[in-house]
């Protein structure tokens, strides 16, 4: 397939920017940044949708399990950035904060 | 237009990633992801065509609202089981689009991502069930060990191979056997590989699926050509991985260690360590009073014993009495203290203890001699001078917290009991330890009142 080695690159590059991007991140910053990255992980929502795309007339499985995958990818998306939001509203400056 | 609106998004995610490597940012930086997240769904929504909008209505409902009322609901002790939950429901979701992405006859530059992202996928969500499960003490959180649990552990893997093998090379859509085989063995191998693992080892385990959950959306990316999907699985991947390192170097153990030694299981705590000789001695409530009341300098250590009493408030308390008794107030937080990585700081930061105060254990080590009083609450593995002194110790090696250098160490604990890896802590035999056993909350919450009268 002639998309697939492109894909590879970008796929290959995002990893480096990854280990980049993240190993500066300080320890106390841990936990936000995993639930951050985990609710970024929640892209398999955009799968979900496509795999709703097109569906054959008559099959039942199918629209079951791309509901359900479209249904445990937006709790993936949705409760991740709203604990991460959560928990970073409590990090505060003394400078700022008093 | 779609395509671009996916690029912007993947700048917006790693725009946001880079924001959280800095307190002041971070909130902003998790705001620009999110906002990465919406114009990706909406730019799919808007422009691809067929869609079956009921269902994807409805699934984005239902799950909004699951992922919304536990996010808001869950108390922040509770958080490493809400993470690894979410984290499973990401891993799930990708099993999900893989099983329904089968069609007969697919290239294999189709059917093996597709492979990946059920398999992936299906580790990463009943692992992460298994681990809130001994993260939320549903289930017992000790290592679970059999003989012969090795072996079987391979030969699972290797079924799983060659159900995927044999999908790949004749793939028959959805129903194919081989497929629904492989989908249900890497459930079995999920919980295969997380039930040997202790629970003073998940942190890394946490990071670990995070990785994986990341993988899996990546591999989801693959079947379908999907450059969003693929950057930002990805970058997961990578972050993932990133803080299963950190967190495995703040043990001094390897990946595999931690993963196939289940330690912390009553096997390996008899055989290491040296006896350890001498007695407590416990203090009270009062006279911990009077060596804080004229200490000039304090570093206290949370443990994951902080965060089961609930104590982070009453630490505060104690905290803000002491800085206005003219003594300065420094936390020092283990990268591994707790049940995730950084789980004492979003407690502390709960508690409003401003996150300047809180100290990495290469900062605060130098100037533990210089400290009047060093107070363990419900901290034991790191802070166990064993990890220094003993070479027989399975601790040996591991970078610690130099409490024991500290003129007095006062150790909150409710017994004198080993820590999760089962060791015995020679500190709290030292000449200058004193316990003050009973309930952390209760003891910190002692010595406010005593402050206060």
């Amino acid at each position: 397939m002639e998309l697939f080695l492109p894909l590879l690159f970008i796929f290959a590059l995002a990893i480096f920017l990854g280990v980049e991007l993240i190993t500066k991140v300080p320890s106390q910053l841990h936990t936000p940044l995993m639930s951050g990255s985990n609710a970024i992980s929640g892209i398999t929502i955009v799968g979900a949708v496509i795999a709703l795309q097109n569906l054959p007339e008559g099959s039942v499985i199918i629209p079951i399990v791309g509901f359900l995958a479209v249904a445990t990818a937006s709790v993936n998306v949705v409760g991740g950035y709203l604990v991460t939001d959560r928990m970073l509203g409590m990090f505060k400056s003394k400078k700022k904060g008093e | 237009m779609k395509e671009i609106t996916y690029i912007i998004a993947s700048v917006l995610f790693i725009l946001g990633l880079k924001r959280l490597g800095s307190a002041a940012t971070a909130r902003q930086g998790n705001t620009l992801s999110a906002v990465g997240m919406g114009l990706a769904l909406l730019a799919t929504l808007f422009f691809e065509t067929d869609l079956s909008w009921p269902l994807i209505m409805a699934g984005i409902v239902v799950g909004s609202a699951i992922g919304g009322i536990s996010a808001k609901r869950v108390a922040m002790t509770g958080m490493p089981e809400m993470v690894a939950l979410f984290n499973g429901s990401g891993g799930i979701a990708s099993v999900f689009v893989g099983w329904a992405s089968a069609k007969p006859g697919m290239s294999l530059a189709e059917s093996i991502p597709l492979y990946l992202a059920i398999f992936i996928g299906g580790v990463t969500f009943t692992g992460s069930v298994i681990a809130y499960l001994k993260l939320s003490e549903k289930i017992d959180g000790k290592p679970v060990m059999f003989k012969g649990q090795q072996p079987v552990n391979i030969a699972l893997l290797a079924l799983i191979l060659l159900c995927g093998a044999l999908f790949c090379v004749s793939p028959a859509g959805f129903t194919d056997p081989w497929l629904i085989s492989a989908i249900l063995l890497s459930f079995v191998f999920g919980v295969m590989v997380v039930i040997p693992i202790g629970g003073a080892d998940m942190p890394v385990v946490i990071a670990l699926l995070n990785s994986y959950s990341g993988l899996a959306a990546c591999a989801a990316g693959f079947i379908i050509s999907n450059t969003v999907l693929i950057v930002a699985g990805a970058l997961v991947g990578a972050s993932g991985i990133i803080l299963t390192g950190i967190m495995c170097k703040a043990m001094n153990r390897s990946l595999s260690n931690v993963l196939f030694s289940g330690f912390g299981s009553a096997s390996t705590s008899s055989s290491g360590g040296a006896d350890v000789e001498g007695e407590a001695k416990p203090i009270s409530a009062e006279d911990t009073y009077y060596i804080l009341e004229a200490a000039s300098s304090v570093i206290f250590v949370p443990g994951y014993g902080m965060a089961v009493a609930q104590a982070q408030h009453a630490v505060k308390e104690l905290a803000a009495l002491l800085e206005e008794n003219g003594c300065e107030v420094q936390f020092a937080i283990h990268p591994v203290a707790g049940r995730m990585p950084g789980h004492m700081n979003v407690l502390l930061a709960e508690a409003d203890v401003p996150y300047e105060q809180l100290l990495e254990p290469d900062d605060v080590n130098p100037n533990m001699a210089a400290a009047d009083v060093a107070i363990v609450i419900g901290a034991n593995d790191v802070v166990n001078p064993a990890a220094r002194t003993d070479e027989t110790s399975p601790l040996w090696g591991m970078p610690i917290i130099n409490v024991d250098m500290a003129r007095t160490c006062i150790v909150l604990k409710r017994s004198l009991r080993p820590g999760y890896a089962g060791v015995e802590n020679p500190l709290f035999f030292c000449e200058n330890t004193r316990m003050l056993l009973g309930d952390a909350k209760a003891s910190v919450q002692a010595l406010v009142s005593q402050f206060k009268d």
